[in-house]
């Protein structure tokens, strides 16, 4: 059996089974999450009254058999194609946008290397694949996400799906740029590497540290920019509920919705677990035995998954709390925020970074790391903030230029105001 | 055509943002911030088919040492007994003349007791087409039909929702200890201040 498990090959597929299996679990779990989180920020209570089957009488584990519930519902409910939809797409569509999040999951480092049978000889990758370009084709896979929205926009054949789909698509254009270019930091600053694996290694060890506190800002800009790219609020203007009744999800329903919801949560856990790996150090945590690249061994892997899949959930907690805070933008606020700040805000941290590396930073320690990183990171936030902020464009707000509609007639006099500022009257 | 007079202008308050909130990420932190201490605060649901309200009791002022209830729902309706525990209705009939949705229907008898004339023989309400007026509580002269807090009335089908005069009389001897509130007396505008009341309008000054 551990013979067997040696090779790579066979290795990747049992990994694969399992990481399936988990996902489909934490995606079923984290709609409930959505639900009492939601529920929690509202003070309401959420779902809590399925539990399993009635097993425990008076007791239904706070909801928690209600996304078994859910699937139940969606499975056996109608699946109803309506008519001129464009068929072959309309069904392509949903699957699309699940299999393309889910092929992410492929080249996550969930435990490094992992001697199995303790000879001290490394047997395999605790990873699907391990390709050098790791970090291009998570790029590339995630950014492909979005085929499944505009198939399934178009594919509708109705206005509402088809505008959700284009806004989802040029949201996308503009946000991947952002996103490419803090990655680029991360690249940069580790020589160069593209390989996941490696790049948690580089942020462990003598002189090294996770590099959040090396590049915070960075750190935060790939955060909002993922948010714009799995369509999460307050960037969810493809599924507008008030204006485009759903978007490009409106003509879809029964399992073919849930997949389109599969899809999404499942691109929110795979970016949780890609954020993690590049700016947390992925299954590392420092100074706790059994955590460090040196233990190899099946046990030490085990706990490395659970570690890294704690980071998911954290970040998956911090997308939904942002989610049931921050109200969506207006389309021009979001292009404005893209392309006025977080394009040039990641343009700075990239020359700061290739600064840094001219002048051998990476090569300073810890201490030096993270002195000229957060002071890199923080200078060109500063300028950036204080252009925009002298200068009168703003990277979101009201727009200023509206003509003044007067209902008086501008011959007679203004009627006395009720106030002249907002306050109370009583 | 509406006068000028008339025409009241609420002002946006139009002031330019500071310079924190165009910043706009302290702003972000702060609603984050709130969001959070509502998280970790607790809820107030009540759970209802485990946890019921509490009614809201009051003591009578009228009528000392017995409780009112002050929570003003009006439920499933009661049919008051004497003293003596017969049944206080007189079959007067002022209620299901008074019923708008007309779902009292009395069937009057000659009273077996020699201080009434008439009591009834049936009294049943349709609990599903009453629509919680309490007009019939105002109307009775006896103060016999009364309309309690008990809010949780079901059943399983239309005819076990229309209430007969011993089911009427179960509800009160289940509600016996309460006093339903009744409808504020219009007469002396008690919610709606004193008969001269003018209700106000937005006018020009600051008050």
């Amino acid at each position: 059996m551990i013979e067997l498990l040696s090779n790579q090959l066979v290795f990747s597929f049992v990994l694969m089974l399992v990481l399936i299996g988990a996902i489909l679990l934490v995606v079923a779990y984290s709609t409930l999450a959505e639900r009492k989180i939601s529920a929690w920020i509202q003070e309401r209570s959420g779902p809590n009254r399925v539990g399993f089957f009635g097993l425990f009488r008076n007791f239904s584990f706070w909801g928690l058999g209600q996304p078994m519930a859910d699937g139940l519902k969606f499975l056996f409910k109608e699946d109803i194609i309506p008519g001129r939809v464009d068929r072959p797409l309309y069904v392509l569509a949903p699957a699309l946008m699940f299999i393309v999040a889910v092929v992410g999951f492929a080249v996550i480092p969930w435990g490094g290397v992992v001697d199995l049978d303790g000879d001290g000889v490394v047997d395999v990758h605790c990873q699907v694949a391990n390709p050098d370009i790791g970090l291009l084709y998570m790029l590339g896979i995630s950014a492909m996400g979005v085929y499944g929205i505009v198939l399934g926009g178009w594919a509708s054949n109705n206005k509402y799906s088809f505008y959700g789909a284009i806004r989802a698509a040029a949201q996308m254009i503009s946000y991947e740029i952002p996103l490419g270019l803090s990655i680029l930091v991360v690249v940069l600053m580790s020589d160069g590497q593209l390989r996941l694996e490696g790049i948690v290694l580089s942020q462990i060890g003598e002189g090294n540290c996770w590099n959040i506190l090396v590049y915070p800002v960075a750190f935060v800009v790939l955060l909002i920019a993922q948010f714009a790219e799995t369509n999460r609020t307050p960037f969810d203007l493809a599924e507008c509920e008030q204006e485009l009744v759903g978007g490009f999800h409106t003509e879809y329903g029964s399992m073919k919705f849930a997949m389109f919801f599969l899809g999404e949560y499942t691109h929110l856990i795979v970016n949780s677990a890609f954020i993690s790996v590049l700016f947390l150090g992925g299954w590392h945590l420092p100074f706790i035995p059994g955590l460090q690249p040196e233990d190899t061994s099946i046990w030490a892997m085990l706990f490395k998954m659970l570690v890294l899949g704690g980071k998911v959930i954290g970040f998956i907690f911090i997308y939904m709390w942002v989610r049931w805070t921050i109200p969506r933008f207006r389309f021009d606020q979001l292009m404005q925020l893209a392309w006025k700040a977080l394009v040039p805000l990641s343009m700075g941290l990239v020359a700061a970074a290739a600064l840094m590396v001219y002048f051998r930073v990476p090569a300073m320690g810890v201490i030096g790391k993270v002195f000229w990183g957060v002071l890199s990171n923080v200078t060109v936030l500063l300028v950036l903030l204080v252009v925009l902020a002298l200068s009168r464009g703003r990277v979101t707000g009201r727009q200023d230029n509206l003509p003044t509609i007067s209902l008086l007639d501008p011959a007679k006099p203004k009627p006395a105001r009720m106030s002249q500022t907002r306050g109370r009257t009583a | 055509m509406i006068a000028d007079d008339d025409i009241i202008i609420v002002d946006e308050m139009r002031r330019d943002l500071s310079m924190t909130e165009r910043l706009y990420l302290p702003q972000i932190a702060q609603g984050l911030s709130v969001t959070f201490r509502r998280m970790i605060g607790t809820g107030r649901t009540i759970q209802y088919p485990e946890q019921k309200r509490e009614p809201r009791l009051e003591e009578d002022l009228t009528d000392p040492g017995t409780q009112i209830n002050a929570s003003r729902y009006r439920g499933v309706h009661r049919l008051n007994r004497d003293p003596d525990g017969r049944v206080a209705c007189v079959a007067c009939f002022m209620c299901e003349t008074a019923c708008p949705a007309h779902c009292i229907h009395i069937e009057g008898g000659e009273s077996p007791w020699p201080d009434r004339e008439k009591y009834p023989v049936k009294f049943d309400i349709d609990e599903l087409r009453c629509i919680y007026c309490g007009m019939c509580e105002e109307a009775c002269p006896v103060d016999a039909i009364e309309l309690t807090y008990e809010y949780d009335l079901v059943g399983h089908s239309r005819s076990e929702m229309v209430f007969d005069k011993n089911k009427l009389l179960d509800v009160f001897d289940n509600t016996v200890h309460v006093k339903p509130r009744k409808n504020p007396r219009i007469t002396g505008y008690a919610g709606t201040g004193s008969p001269d009341h003018q209700p106000r309008r937005p006018t020009g000054e600051q008050h």
